[in-house]
């Protein structure tokens, strides 16, 4: 198994050089730690900003200039502000080339389920079923198993739908899993240590395993 | 051209009566009317709609007026920072409406423009879509979102000339710009008022036909929710 620095260096490899790129908030934010320094990409914030710095030193705080996670954050050269009318605007537009974000399940159909849990306090959805709806990519970032060992990729979604049919790929735990168009997970790589196995028995939704199957490459 | 300046949040808020709907910007604790929201607080209205896309926290931002009770319901896309809200939500005492954030831009946006309605594909197949119209275009779902409009809009900006143009400053832009032109009556309060002239015109973000009133705020704490450093 991978630990969340693991999930988020494996999916660093999917950037490529000239995307703009949404991070949810949780292992996606961490994300941005292991993007190549050879690659010139761009990154959304839906609360009006494209070009996220790095977090500010102490004396470079400025209450003005937060992410969606309402941290404090810098701008890189070549900056743009906005709205929230127009970045949801690039958005929906299709305009942000890869959406990375957390779930809490998914279903083999490439539904997304991540805002709401029934009896627990809803908090809102925020701008995820916008990134969900319009995203051309969408890769996630989750936990393959809950706590108790009940499989998070599933079938279909057991809790409120963020959006259906949507999640291109996943990164997880144990395993990297293309969604296929008809449905089903597709296995490509295994994390470090994991048999294809425990994938099987921690993969409720249809799992297609062809040929060897390579573990990860995290380094 | 025409002078909007009024002196302060307390005159600027004066004729807002119980019961009214009012837009407030800001993302989190970014670009909030930290003096009307003080001055609606002082005054007392009660039974108040906020159009908001968060609740503030516990001890700044709307959640002052949440602690007062003036709140009878938020309109909002994300309200997770508030002990308070949670309470009051839980044992019915105050009312939600949770709406995609980018539903919740483009409705206030098109209330501004004058779009009664819109489609779009956020919430297809959830439970916003409950009770809703859906149309397919191209082969793809979409849902149909109303506009939103407020009795009053309260707006916050980095600078304001006395004629109401607007500029904002980094993120606190966010939800104000569409909310200056959603509201019957805008109010807007600036950290510098500036005379005629001195913004250029080439950097206007809100035009100041969207606005009815401007003053210069003052003692702005501008709270921070995530000091983050390096």
């Amino acid at each position: 198994m991978i630990d969340k620095t693991g999930i988020a260096k494996r999916i660093a490899q999917e950037v490529r050089d000239g995307m703009y790129i949404n991070l949810g908030i949780g292992i996606p934010t961490l994300v941005a730690n292991y993007i190549p320094k050879n690659l010139n990409v761009v990154l959304q914030s839906e609360n009006g900003l494209l070009g996220i710095g790095p977090f500010p030193t102490e004396d470079q705080v400025d209450p003005d200039l937060i992410n969606a996670g309402k941290q404090t954050i810098t701008m890189m050269p070549g900056s743009a502000l906005f709205s929230s009318a127009e970045s949801f605007a690039m958005i929906r537009g299709g305009h942000v080339d890869l959406t990375i974000l957390g779930a809490m399940e998914v279903s083999e159909r490439g539904d997304i389920a991540n805002w709401k849990v029934p009896g627990k306090m809803v908090k809102g959805m925020g701008g995820a079923m916008d990134l969900v709806a319009s995203a051309k990519n969408i890769i996630v970032a989750m936990q393959h198993c809950s706590k108790d060992g009940a499989s998070k990729l599933l079938p279909t979604c057991t809790l409120p739908i963020t959006g259906l049919q949507c999640v291109k790929k996943i990164v997880s735990d144990m395993a990297v899993l293309d969604v296929l168009p008809e449905g089903g997970f597709k296995l490509l790589e295994r994390a470090p240590g994991i048999s294809v196995e425990q994938i099987k028995n921690a993969t409720a939704g249809k799992l297609v395993v062809e040929g060897e199957i390579p573990e990860m490459m995290i380094n | 051209m025409i002078n909007k300046v009024v002196e302060n949040a307390i005159v600027a808020t004066a004729d807002i009566p119980d019961n009214a709907t009012l837009m407030l910007g800001g993302f989190g604790l970014c670009g909030i009317p930290e003096n009307s929201i003080s001055a609606l607080l002082k005054k007392g209205v009660k039974g108040l709609t906020c159009i908001s896309n968060n609740a503030g926290v516990d001890d700044f931002g709307i959640g002052l007026l949440l602690k007062t009770r003036q709140v009878r319901k938020m309109i909002s896309s994300y309200v997770g920072e508030n002990a308070e809200f949670e309470r009051q939500l839980l044992s019915g005492e105050l009312e939600v409406e949770l709406i995609p954030q980018g539903t919740l831009a483009e409705r206030i946006r098109a209330g501004g423009a004058g779009i009664p309605a819109f489609y779009t594909p956020a919430g297809v197949g959830t439970e916003v879509a409950i009770g809703k119209e859906t149309r397919d275009f191209d082969g793809k779902v979409y849902l149909l979102e109303s506009w939103l409009r407020a009795d009053f809009s309260i707006v916050k900006a980095w600078k304001g000339d006395t004629a109401g143009n607007l500029v904002y400053k980094g993120t606190a832009r966010n939800f104000n710009p569409m909310m200056a032109a959603a509201g019957k009556i805008t109010i807007a309060e600036v950290e510098e008022l500036v005379p005629l002239g001195e913004l250029d015109p080439n950097q206007i973000h809100t035009p100041g036909i969207y606005v009815h009133r401007i003053f210069k705020g003052t003692g702005y704490e501008k709270r921070i929710e995530q000091r983050t450093t390096r």
